[in-house]
């Protein structure tokens, strides 16, 4: 999510400008957002962060009106919408929030198609765009149109949620803890998708988040904030990392903020190495004695599609006629948009010491090494010497 | 039946069991009618036409009763929920205890010698009789919706009413469904006490029973009565399990 991006292609995202925003709780003397003040241009990511209590999500529910400012503007495209009817800019404002927050007596299809519906689009165009949504988001329309939340799992649920967000093509989206309730594997997942969906649509996306990493991996700007919403930095994630601008800042993003580089930079930025391929079903008898000659003990094994489907050693080949095909899924593959540091959870449970990377359509491009991501890391100590 | 396999043991046992009960009991009573030897006075108060009559007042007493309650006892209950009606809550809850609280035949007798004897005063203190289960669990539903789900529909753009009629009370209906059965079984019971007041019902052959010493139609009565209780009991179950709205444990 780089902003280039943005000037190539004309977005569909709108610039969103908060000016003195204040919200005082009844029975609290601190007002829970004291005069918050920043500008989202179009497109753009902005991810929220802070520790807990310091007016985050207070200030993300302000913007869809969720929760009622007590003073100061918001302005959508310069429009100020603190007069607009509260339901009428709801609809045009996508959320998403933990969990998914699904309704439970709904289809799959009949939660995304919510807004839709609500804004009496056709049934014809609203079906269309519900399939074209699961789709989007890595669930197969026709398996899932028809299923009720409960016989979802905790991501594919997150993965309707976002859908549900983006179904009426809203130019804000909305996020709140979007992937805070799902596993680490999955969220990690879920964040790439979200990104590759993001480089298409160029959405304007504010996201509450109380993880950092999160934040850096995500956003093209990061607001970081203290108690009573005060800004203590807002700045692209590089900045941030490089020069935070006080010890608040320091202490929030932690130590190793050059470990956190690896959050930032992406594995099909490295350069990837090409061991022998053989594919599914292909005698052994030719496989072995060809990456012999390479000079490798190991080969990855693609199917007919070119996705890789596991990494053997050839002693374990060696008791096969022909390439078998695996059935369990594969940990040790990382898409080529993921960051460092989520390739290298992936390493730790590979016995090869790399991982397997892919690009469109799962299709394999390629397997980057521990080695590479060491020698990089040592690039990058030695840059900060 | 597809949502039968969703149902407990239990659950499955009643629905199915429940009927055959009511059909095995008013068959081994319509033989005992048809065989028994009767006296003058059973054989006029029991005859076919006079127990099918007696059922009927019985019936639309209930289901007049129960028409009454759910439109009042559910729009109650949502306006309770309401943030800005909160405060009408103690007076609500008030008054739906003490009518359940109260002896229904002292309600039903005090009425008739304020308002005068005959259905209507009956259905009056029925109703009032039958308002709390609804009424409770109404707001017991309502308060159980999920506030995530509630403001995740509010995010959305649904204005509140559609908030109301789209996702709390379908998310709430199997709670508010337990109580209107709940109502439906005690309204049975009840309606046996409109007699008193000149209001018919099967209650009269009880009354009749009692009052002229003939057991076998006291026990007929009772019988009848109970039969109807749980063949409502019954139609209330299947409706619950219809009305439910898939997607919903």
């Amino acid at each position: 999510m780089n902003q280039t991006a943005t000037t190539e292609q004309a977005g569909t995202g709108a610039q969103l400008e908060l000016v003195d925003v204040v919200k005082q709780y009844a029975g609290q003397k601190a007002p829970a957002v004291g005069g918050l003040s920043l500008t989202v241009e179009p497109g753009e990511t902005v991810m929220f962060v802070g520790p807990s209590g310091c007016g985050k999500t207070t200030s993300l529910k302000m913007i869809n009106r969720l929760i009622e400012p007590d003073s100061g503007r918001i302005l959508i495209d310069g429009e100020d919408i603190t007069a607009h009817d509260p339901t009428r800019l709801r609809r045009s404002i996508g959320y998403v929030i933990q969990g998914g927050g699904l309704l439970p007596h709904m289809t799959v299809a009949d939660n995304v198609g919510l807004v839709p519906g609500l804004l009496h689009w056709e049934r014809d165009r609203t079906a269309e765009r519900v399939d074209e949504l699961l789709d989007m988001v890595g669930l197969d329309p026709h398996v899932y149109r028809d299923r009720f939340p409960k016989e979802l799992s905790g991501g594919q649920q997150q993965r309707v949620g976002v859908a549900r967000g983006l179904a009426a093509d809203p130019p804000i989206v909305l996020m709140d803890e979007p992937f805070g309730a799902v596993d680490p594997i999955t969220r990690q997942r879920l964040q790439d998708e979200l990104m590759s969906i993001q480089e298409e649509l160029r959405k304007t996306i504010v996201c509450v988040t109380h993880d950092i990493d999160e934040a850096i991996k995500l956003g093209d700007r990061i607001l970081i904030l203290q108690e009573g919403a005060h800004i203590a930095q807002y700045d692209a994630p590089e900045t941030i990392l490089a020069s935070p601008a006080d010890d608040f800042v320091a202490d929030f993003i932690g130590s190793g903020s050059k470990l956190k580089q690896l959050t930032l930079q992406r594995v099909g930025e490295l350069g990837l190495s090409h061991p022998q391929t053989c594919r599914v079903g292909e005698p052994v008898a030719e496989v072995v004695p060809r990456v012999e000659a390479a000079g490798e003990r190991s080969v990855v094994v693609l199917d007919e599609r070119d996705r890789p489907r596991e990494w053997l050693f050839l002693r374990t080949l060696a008791q096969h006629r022909t390439v078998p095909a695996p059935g369990h899924a594969l940990q040790t593959v990382v898409d080529h948009r993921s960051t460092l540091s989520d390739a290298l959870d992936a390493m730790l449970v590979s016995s090869h010491g790399g991982a397997m990377v892919t690009g469109a359509r799962d299709r394999y491009l390629g397997v980057i090494s521990y080695d590479t991501v060491t020698a990089h890391i040592q690039g990058l100590q030695k840059e900060a010497l | 039946m597809r949502r039968l396999s969703t149902l407990s043991r239990e659950d499955k046992l009643l629905i199915q069991g429940l009927p055959a009960f009511v059909v095995l009991v008013l068959a081994a009573w319509v033989i005992w009618r048809l065989t028994a030897d009767l006296g003058d006075v059973e054989a006029r108060l029991l005859t076919w036409s006079n127990i099918l009559e007696l059922t009927w007042q019985h019936l639309q007493i209930v289901l007049i009763c129960t028409v009454l309650v759910l439109a009042l006892a559910v729009p109650c209950g949502v306006l309770l929920t309401r943030s800005r009606a909160a405060f009408l809550s103690p007076l609500v809850t008030g008054i739906a205890n003490a009518g359940q609280a109260a002896p229904v035949i002292g309600v039903i007798v005090l009425l008739a010698l304020v308002l005068g004897f005959g259905l209507w005063t009956a259905v009056l203190a029925l109703t009032l009789y039958a308002f709390l289960p609804v009424l409770a669990n109404t707001v017991a539903g309502l308060r159980g919706v999920d506030r995530g789900t509630v403001e995740a529909a509010r995010g959305m753009g649904m204005s509140p009413t559609q908030v109301l009629m789209r996702v709390e009370l379908p998310v709430a209906m199997p709670v508010i469904m337990a109580g209107a059965r709940t109502a439906l079984v005690l309204l049975v019971g009840a309606a046996a006490f409109a007699t008193f007041i000149d209001a018919g019902g099967l209650g009269l052959l009880v009354q009749t029973g009692i009052i002229m010493f003939r057991y076998s139609i006291l026990v007929s009565g009772a019988i009848l009565v109970a039969l109807l209780a749980l063949l409502v009991e019954w139609a209330g179950r299947v409706m619950e399990l219809l009305l439910r709205p898939r997607g919903l444990v």
